[in-house]
């Protein structure tokens, strides 16, 4: 275990490094290039278990890596923005395949017009492909959360995503702790799936489907989706029994115990939200951070298990939901409360789009806005 | 396969497309007296429906294009119409 | 007829079929015709990546498959990454003992539209990379399987539902493209020469790195000829030179019989009207007025094209 001084990139290329990833493609994009070059560094040296493809674009980047996951490798990548919407065809395929890719999509605005900064626009558009999406808020939960995504991924047999915010996760430079090698290869065995792409089993892969067949197969998906809530809290907690790192389950808060006022977020703002609980606090409000590690599944019911009856929950989007008020988060932790016998009370608000910077200052200043809304 | 997985996988089976032998119009009919064995039926039937070893043909799935006909060097094939045939 | 295969032996050829009987395809199809060759030449320690197409859509549906090696049926403009990311992570699983024995042959049967459009870029940049596969292009000139579209294999005058009038336009030359990628291997073939394709075939597996081998492959209801003619088809089309037959190593070009002799005049071209007049699809041209002009247009090409192939065989 040693600490280092370094870029939530490199934090997350070092994770997969640990993770011996057996298969990587890559193609450069901003902000997510310099883990594809991390990455290619290591393999040049030798220092990789694993082979890196640099292929010609995303949209070949992730139908290499969907095709070698069939062929029995643990699959790594890596995007953001207009990458990521270019793979989407193949997300949707690599779901459907059950095929347990772990991708890192470094978060950027997409155009037009171009962008090169942190939103959620990217990854949220991504929403309904059939992925488990979580988001990480500093280096350390980086790191750590490769290991998880693997585990779970592997074990529910669907892809994962770790999102992090452009710039000022990717390239910031932050102090982690990376791990014993022998603390990862106990917390990650190796890949071996019970089919591979190959004579031995045989099998045509991706065949044409009846609607029966077609509509259980991809039903089946959406139930083992959301039962992988369960599957991801199981093993944060294995993880933090082994190394004692904790960056929540499917969703953080560490408030005080008599809580009613709740900052829910993803993200870098995430870590901002932080300061802005304290200085709620400092005013006299019962104030906590509600951090959303895990975006799909989405934590209907850790937030339902989270949050008193009466309280109020201030829901802070860095995406827009077009058509409709506030973001996804808002719309979707709307949905998610709707059928309680308590009375939460619910406000929200977009901001931060394009990588507008979010100091504590003027997210204090937004929830004091939204309460008031709420009286 | 082995022990099926959770993936969308199917087996290769004969008739995958459904008994393609009721598409035939006309049949493919051996003359064994003509027959060269020079194997150009067996290597073009779209379907593989003619047997290498002794060129019995396969009717469950031949769908009649009358192609090992056409080709055959010693004119040895005749499609004959199903009615006729039955 | 008997020229075109004399002094080969059929007989050595394996009884193995890739393709299970009972496929969807049209009677006289040219995919299975063409992939029960390659699946005696390869063999069944194979792994095919197949992208939409007549080869898919007749594949049968869920749990049955045509296929008797593993498939993986990818989406269209897949081809060339996810063929590249099969054999790669083969390399690493054999390197680090997940697997052990031989590498099984990785290979693609993908058509024009998944060849030279939709995955254009996958299939150009797997051969820039020299990924080990070999890329098979069943080229049917249509997206035969959406109904007989135009595609950049469509040659000019040829009549689909998107060339009402007829195509406008030359076709793409798209094993040229791969000869000058100087790639370790590239051929076109022909199903009327089923030896000479399965030694190409044999050859690509007995070779490292990225192959190309382009299969004219005559199509019945999108060309609008009798399913008995796929063969006959496919032989006009190299005796009147509309398809050259040659092969390729790492941009030196080998002219294959019979181009060779018809190229250099040794033989005569069959007439290129004889091909035309069984196909539908040049029927309004051939009851035009200006027909004449068209196929005296479309020789002047084919005479341009050998002779292109002529000099740069010598380089």
């Amino acid at each position: 275990m040693s600490k280092r001084m370094d870029t939530g990139n490199s934090a997350c290329a070092l994770a997969v490094k640990a993770a011996k990833v057996d298969f990587i493609a890559a193609y450069p994009i901003t902000p997510q290039t310099s883990i594809s070059e991390k990455l290619a560094d290591y393999a040049a040296a030798g220092e990789l278990s694993g082979v890196y493809l640099p292929v010609e674009s995303e949209h070949s980047v992730m139908s290499a890596v969907a095709a070698a996951s069939a062929a029995g490798s643990r699959t790594f990548t890596a995007t953001s923005s207009q990458g990521l919407l270019y793979m989407h065809e193949i997300l949707h395929y690599a779901s459907g395949g059950r095929l347990p890719i772990v991708m890192a999509n470094v978060n950027r605005a997409v155009c037009a017009p171009w962008c090169l900064y942190a939103d959620h626009q990217d990854s949220v558009s991504q929403r309904d492909t059939g992925w488990l999406q979580f988001h990480c808020a500093s280096h350390q939960e980086i790191y750590d959360t490769i290991f998880l995504a693997y585990k779970v991924a592997e074990k529910v047999k669907i892809p994962a995503m770790i999102n992090y915010d452009g710039f000022l996760l990717s390239h910031s430079m932050l102090s982690f702790e990376t791990l014993e090698q022998d603390l990862v290869d106990q917390f990650l065995t190796p890949y071996r799936p019970d089919w591979k792409l190959h004579p031995q089993w045989g099998g045509t892969f991706g065949n044409v489907a009846a609607a029966a067949e077609y509509s259980a197969y991809r039903n089946t998906l959406a139930e083992d989706t959301l039962k992988a809530a369960a599957v991801i809290e199981e093993e944060a907690r294995n993880y933090q029994k082994l190394t004692g790192r904790w960056h929540g389950g499917m969703i953080d808060v560490q408030g005080p115990e008599d809580a009613d006022v709740f900052l829910m977020s993803m993200g870098s703002m995430a870590a901002e939200m932080e300061l802005a609980a304290e200085a709620l606090q400092a005013m006299g409000i019962k104030a906590d951070n509600l951090k959303v590690r895990v975006y799909r599944p989405f934590p209907a019911e850790a937030l339902r298990q989270a949050l008193p009856a009466h309280a109020k929950l201030l829901v802070f989007d860095r995406n827009l939901a077009y058509g409709h008020e506030g973001g996804a988060l808002l719309m979707e932790a709307r949905s998610a409360l709707y059928n309680r016998d308590e009375t939460v009370k619910i406000a929200g608000i977009s901001l931060g789009i394009g990588g507008i910077d979010l100091p504590a200052s003027l997210l204090t200043e937004k929830a004091l806005a939204l309460l008031e809304g709420l009286k | 396969m082995n022990n099926l997985p959770i993936n969308p996988l199917s087996c290769a089976t004969e008739g995958a497309g459904g008994p393609t032998g009721t598409w035939r119009s006309h049949r493919p009919v051996i003359d064994p007296a003509k027959c060269t064995g020079c194997l150009l039926c067996w290597i073009w039937c779209p379907e593989g429906v003619i047997a290498k070893e002794d060129r019995s043909i396969n009717y469950d799935y031949c769908k009649g294009c009358g192609l090992c006909a056409k080709e055959c060097p010693a004119h040895a094939i005749t499609m004959i119409k199903e009615a006729d045939h039955e | 007829m008997s020229d075109t295969i004399k002094n080969v032996k059929l007989a050595d050829m394996p009884a193995y079929e890739l393709v299970k009987a009972g496929t969807g395809g049209c009677a006289g199809c040219p995919s299975p015709m063409g992939l029960r060759i390659v699946g005696k030449a390869l063999g069944p320690n194979s792994i095919m990546v197949m992208t939409p197409s007549c080869a898919v859509a007749s594949i049968g549906v869920m749990p049955k498959s045509c296929y008797d090696v593993p498939v993986l049926n990818v989406c269209f403009a897949s081809a060339g990454a996810s063929a590249a990311g099969i054999s790669m992570s083969l390399d690493a699983q054999l390197k680090n003992g997940a697997l052990s024995g031989e590498k099984p042959t990785v290979f693609t049967w993908v058509g024009d539209g998944g060849t030279y459009d939709i995955g254009f870029q996958g299939i150009s940049a797997a051969a820039e990379r020299n990924d080990d596969f070999i890329h098979f292009c069943y080229n049917n000139e249509a997206y035969s399987n959406t109904g007989v579209q135009r595609s950049g294999a469509t040659p000019k005058y040829a009549v689909t539902t998107t060339t009402p009038a007829g195509k406008e336009s030359q076709k793409k030359n798209v094993p040229l493209l791969m000869l000058e990628q100087r790639i370790a291997y590239v051929a076109t073939a022909s199903l009327a020469y089923p030896l000479d394709f399965y030694r190409k075939v044999q050859k690509a597996k007995s070779i490292q790195g990225f192959k190309y081998i382009e299969l004219h492959a005559p199509c019945g209801p999108g060309w609008k000829f009798a399913s008995s003619d796929t063969v006959e088809l496919a032989r006009l089309a190299v005796k009147s030179g509309a398809w050259l037959l040659w092969e390729g190593e790492h941009g030196k070009l080998t002219l294959n019989a019979p181009t060779k002799q018809l190229a250099e005049g040794k033989m005569p071209c069959a007439e290129l009207e004889e091909y035309l007049k069984l196909q539908g699809r040049f029927a309004h041209i051939m009851k035009s007025t200006e027909k004449a002009a068209a196929i005296e247009a479309m020789k002047s090409e084919i005479r341009r094209e050998m002779d292109f192939m002529l000099g740069r065989e010598k380089l």
